[in-house]
């Protein structure tokens, strides 16, 4: 799957998660602009783990704030 | 003079020192607003004097204790306190030493055979606290590139344990079988997988389905650790805790325990029948870097947990108490953490941190106390007020329970 590819299946993804409607962009932040919760982030990162049948580890979650980041990550760990 | 001229030099030109404790703000305000509203202080009751493994002096009024793990009221035990007075007579008061240099005297070794009768097990390691024992032996057995799966609503120091080594930390949803076999599965080849579950999950007092779980596990090539720590003495017809209730014991890898609930002492253990179960004593961080615990409490901890092997009948005595609280509280109206009763834990769940604190300072003023528990400790953000069974309490004293229940939770529109 191409970037594109996967940015179009997390942007569906995150849309229930989305309560506010914030306008997702690569510099949209999970805590801040989006609000999670440790509840949701719970959740979405299950329902992307499931969609692209991978693992989000906490360590690796740590290093993602933004979705431009987390693109890239799912990204990467799809491929390999 | 020299020295003072140099000491406003340097505060002219040193940069603002960073408090750091400023960090913790929010929850100074939350407090002081609390107080604020006329509430006692949840969080600095003093027991004045204990009476009985169910009744106290808490903050100078009589008081039913139904808040503190003491659940087969080992506390007062007349064996237990005479092995630990005999212990300390003869060995002193304390160990001034590791498990690995001069602080195994003979009742650490005691203990432990204990513990291996017990569970039935080839071996035991006692540690200083359950929470060092999570804390140490997750650490020490997934490392780096390593897998470890584990509840979301686990305990603190499974989570520390997780935080203080190296491995990859992976959650699932709160006892979800089919989330946890999915994350099994993706586990990339030849990482090693530990599963972490509790068999009584302490806020809610719920119980994990650890048959279908262990099985999973097993059949993805994981080894399993099982916190035990609000179970052992109580749940299982030897009272091994919820893996025997559900006849996956021999499945387990590792399962951890604490003494500070049914035992009635304090410490923490691990027991296993893994054949090279003994190096960890050597590699073990928050086993080699502390002091071993008191003799007095290993003799006391040895004696309850022989005494435990044999009680059945307190056993069938607590699962009345637990059913009777149980179902008093849904009758009055209360919502409880589980539909049916699970464990010697009943968790009532309060429309907020507010509502809680007043409730809990209603029942203390009733004469009762419970735990009020919070977030983060709690899950989904709730305020709950747990009530912890003891096998000691007589059943008219849980129907006293239940009558200060309604009168508190009336008075304070819960109900
Ligand atoms: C599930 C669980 N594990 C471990 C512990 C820690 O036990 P200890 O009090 O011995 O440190 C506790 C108790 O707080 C617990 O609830």
């Amino acid at each position: 799957m191409n970037p594109a590819e996967v940015e179009e299946r997390i942007r569906t993804l995150i849309e229930p998660f989305n309560k506010k409607g914030v306008a997702v962009e690569p510099a949209t932040t999970f805590a801040g602009d989006l609000e999670f919760d440790s509840l949701t982030v719970m959740d979405f990162v299950a329902a992307i783990e499931d969609e692209f049948d991978i693992i989000i580890s906490m360590n690796q979650q740590a290093e993602i704030d933004t979705y431009g980041q987390l693109v890239s990550a799912v990204h990467k760990l799809q491929d390999s | 003079m020299s020295e003072t001229i140099l000491k406003s030099a340097e505060a002219a030109s040193a940069p603002e020192r960073v408090d750091l404790l400023a960090k913790f703000d929010p929850i100074i305000q939350t407090r002081e607003a609390l107080l604020a509203a006329g509430v006692e202080d949840p969080f600095s009751l003093v027991m004045d004097e204990v009476l009985s493994p169910t009744q106290a002096i808490c903050n100078g009024r009589d008081t039913i204790l139904l808040g503190t793990y003491n659940y087969m009221g080992m506390t007062f035990d007349p064996d237990v306190i005479a092995a630990g007075q005999a212990a300390m007579q003869d060995f002193g008061a304390g160990t001034t030493g590791s498990r690995v240099l001069n602080g195994t005297f003979r009742d650490h070794r005691d203990v432990e055979t204990a513990l291996r009768e017990f569970y039935a097990m080839d071996h035991a390691m006692v540690f200083s606290t359950g929470y060092q024992a999570n804390l140490g032996i997750i650490s020490t057995l997934a490392g780096k590139g390593d897998y470890i799966i584990l509840d979301i609503d686990s305990h603190a120091s499974i989570w520390d344990g997780c935080a203080m080594g190296s491995a990859e930390v992976v959650p699932f949803k709160h006892n979800d079988v089919e989330a946890l076999e999915k994350r099994l599965k993706r586990v990339p080849e030849g990482a090693g997988k530990l599963v972490v579950l509790e068999g009584v999950y302490s806020m809610m007092g719920d119980v994990a389905p650890l048959k279908e779980m262990v099985r999973v596990c097993k059949e993805n090539g994981a080894t399993v650790l099982v916190d035990e720590a609000h179970s052992m003495g109580f749940i299982g017809e030897h009272g091994r805790g919820v893996a025997e209730e559900q006849g996956v014991l021999d499945d387990v890898d590792f399962i951890i325990g604490t003494f500070s609930k049914s035992v009635g002492t304090v410490g923490g253990f691990c027991v296993s029948n893994h054949p090279k179960f003994e190096v960890l004593r050597l590699v073990c961080r928050p086993y080699v870097f502390t002091a071993a615990l008191p003799p007095a409490v290993m003799a006391s901890s040895a004696t309850s947990i022989r005494k435990l092997m044999h009680g059945g009948n307190k056993r069938a005595h607590l699962w009345e108490n637990s059913r009777t609280l149980h179902g008093g509280l849904k009758a009055l109206g209360f919502q409880l953490g589980t539909d049916t009763p699970q464990s010697a834990i009943i968790a009532v769940i309060m429309p907020d941190l507010e509502k809680g604190a007043m409730m809990w300072e209603a029942l203390l003023k009733e004469g009762l106390y419970v735990n009020l528990a919070r977030p983060p400790a709690t899950p989904a953000g709730m305020t709950l007020l747990r009530c912890s069974l003891c096998a000691e309490h007589t059943a008219e004293q849980v129907q006293t329970i239940l009558g200060m229940f309604e009168r508190a939770g009336k008075a304070i529109g819960i109900i």
